[in-house]
């Protein structure tokens, strides 16, 4: 019912100012949330770090120091200004690392997300719409995939196609578009019996009309929540796969070396685990969060 | 009830099948599986192994085989250990659902209470709170929250051993990280199924006829909200297992997920293959389990 009345405020009466109110309504209701505010304000901190690494980062990130190994956080006693969070055990910048490690991770997180939602999109719009043995052989091939959990299967992939980041990409994309392919398929299921849909059928619309002119639209704003939290979701994978020794192969750092780099030495530098996976963490958890208020602005059934 | 059986019975059936296929797939997917196995070893030996080994033959007879040699539980054997892969694994498969037992446990301890009180008291402080540490624990990767305990209990309070599975003290750092990847997952489920139901009108009939708030929420809200639970609960069980991999990993735990990880690094396809498959075996035994149990559950399905 919420669904219907969404749909229909976008194509029948002149779709764009309807489309553009809800939208502002959206963003208003984004910003009105602190937490939310304050994960959009860390995400944007983290993707100008990406982009503008060779700026923003303090240090080389690649420049070894054998007498600066082991250097400590800045507010310890052995810390020093240049380097913020310390150095590793062959003296490089933590920092630096770090900033030049979102860029692995945030190109890694949408392009396998930019993967898995081209499949299952498109699966989950045939199944919905086609319905009898396609449906049925796209949701066999859904249930296949979700008896694997998916770092294992992607762990044995990556190994087999041989590291790198377009691996890492390929097959993480690969292997998480299932989830687009069963809400996408829901909600096709539910909308093609709606009466704009009908109409649309009633006029002559061609099926290919109908399912990228009518359906696909109305699936939009799950697709956008699901993407969000998809690509926190491939970070975290990501940086499994590297700490588990399948990484991208590159000449850049990741978080998941760092942190698994960093195991070795937890007993004598601490500092050298804690910070990259905090990074995770507040990239991580800054997705989430606004991911999830997103999902409350666009859904029309949340007050 | 019967033809709802049958069907689900065929559908375990298919869904078994292309487990294998995908399990095969993982040796066949470089297009060249000896390079896989022996990267450096001249080209005479390597034609030498595609023959023994048969992968001169074509795909389709290959997995045929595949499936006959899966059906009777023979993996080959392992490059590395020089034994067959299938009991190497099912050796340390204990380990592994002790573990994820343990952690599980653990998660319901706490997500079955919590979740519960968060739905009842909904918008409250601890409901805020409770919501801000499942986005905390969503958020952390597991296996550096596995380090970071290591870091305070066992580098900086000395409390508890740093890796092993030798003494009940060394399962407690590995079941608490675990839990803390399968407790927020838990908890935000068990707050949403309770959610559902908690305002339907069979529940407010029951506080209207005077029935104790207590007797309310475990009696007529938690029976009808443990069927979803029990669904997705069947569904994580997968991403339970995955966890598990990561915590063996950081703590040297000798459970099939260690195995696997260094089966990986050595290249050794025969134990991959093994313990993937038995591994997407039990998550498809247990979904099926869940299946039947959501029949039992459900009167409007056993009636039929």
């Amino acid at each position: 019912m919420s669904i219907g009345t969404y749909a229909t405020s976008s194509v029948a009466v002149g779709g764009d100012s309807v489309r553009g109110a809800e939208g502002s309504r959206a963003w208003r209701k984004l910003a009105r949330n602190p937490a939310a505010l304050a994960g959009a304000l860390i995400l944007l901190a983290v993707i100008g770090a990406a982009v503008f690494a060779p700026y923003v980062s303090p240090q080389d990130p690649a420049r070894q120091s054998l007498i600066r190994r082991f250097t400590p956080p800045v507010w310890a006693h052995a810390g020093s200004v240049s380097y913020l969070l310390g150095t590793d055990q062959v003296g490089r910048d933590i920092l630096s690392r770090i900033i030049y490690g979102a860029r692995v991770s945030l190109l890694v997180g949408i392009s396998a997300v930019l993967v898995s939602l081209t499949i299952g999109v498109t699966l989950g719009l045939l199944s919905g719409f086609l319905r009898g043995r396609v449906d049925t052989v796209i949701m066999t091939v859904v249930d296949v995939t979700l008896s694997f959990p998916q770092l294992l299967l992607a762990l044995a992939f990556v190994a087999a196609l041989g590291p790198s980041l377009f691996t890492i990409i390929l097959v993480l994309g690969l292997t998480g578009w299932e989830r687009y392919a069963r809400v996408v398929r829901a909600e096709v299921l539910a909308l093609r019996e709606k009466d704009f849909v009908e109409a649309a059928r009633a006029m002559g619309a061609s099926p290919t009309r109908l399912l990228l002119g009518h359906l696909l639209p109305n699936t939009f704003s799950s697709i956008i929540v699901m993407s969000t939290l998809q690509v926190a979701q491939a970070i975290l994978q990501e940086a499994a796969l590297s700490f588990l020794g399948v990484g991208t192969g590159s000449a850049y750092p990741t978080w998941g070396q760092m942190i698994a780099l960093g195991r070795d030495f937890v007993s004598v530098a601490w500092w050298l685990a804690t910070f990259p996976g905090l990074a995770i963490l507040l990239t991580v958890l800054a997705i989430n969060l606004v991911g999830d208020r997103l999902r409350d602005a666009l859904d029309p059934r949340v007050g | 009830m019967l033809t709802h059986l049958v069907r689900r019975v065929i559908r375990l059936a298919v869904v078994l099948a292309g487990v294998s296929l995908v399990t095969f797939a993982i040796l066949h997917v470089s297009g060249d599986p000896v390079s896989l196995m022996m990267p450096e070893a001249p080209e005479s030996d390597r034609a030498a192994l595609r023959l023994a080994m048969g992968f001169n033959e074509p795909l389709p007879i290959q997995f045929i085989r595949f499936l006959a040699n899966t059906a009777r539980g023979n993996f080959g054997n392992s490059f590395f250990h020089r034994e067959p892969a299938l009991p190497l694994v099912l050796a340390r498969l204990p380990t592994t659902l002790l573990l994820a037992t343990l952690a599980m446990a653990l998660s319901l301890a706490i997500a079955l209470p919590t979740g519960i009180l968060s739905a009842v008291r909904r918008n409250s402080v601890f409901d805020h709170g409770a919501t801000f540490v499942v986005f905390l624990g969503t958020s952390m990767p597991v296996f550096w929250t596995g380090i970071m305990l290591i870091l305070l209990f066992a580098v900086q309070l000395r409390a508890l051993p740093v890796s092993g599975w030798e003494s009940w003290g060394a399962l407690v750092l590995p079941t608490v990280t675990l839990a803390t990847f399968s407790t927020p997952l838990l908890l935000r489920l068990v707050r949403s199924s309770m959610l559902e139901v908690i305002n339907l009108d069979y529940v407010r009939t029951a506080r209207a006829k005077g029935v104790s708030e207590w007797i309310v929420i475990w009696h007529h809200a938690l029976v009808n909200a443990s069927l979803p639970l029990v669904t997705v609960a069947g569904l994580q069980f997968g991403l339970l297992l995955g966890g598990a991999i990561v915590t063996e990993t950081v703590f040297a735990v000798p459970g099939v997920g260690r195995l696997i990880v260094g089966a990986i690094r050595q290249l050794d396809f025969p134990i991959v293959q093994a313990g993937i498959f038995l591994i997407a075996l039990i998550v498809v035994l247990v979904n099926f389990a869940v299946d039947l149990l959501y029949i039992y559950l459900n009167p409007q399905i056993r009636v039929r």
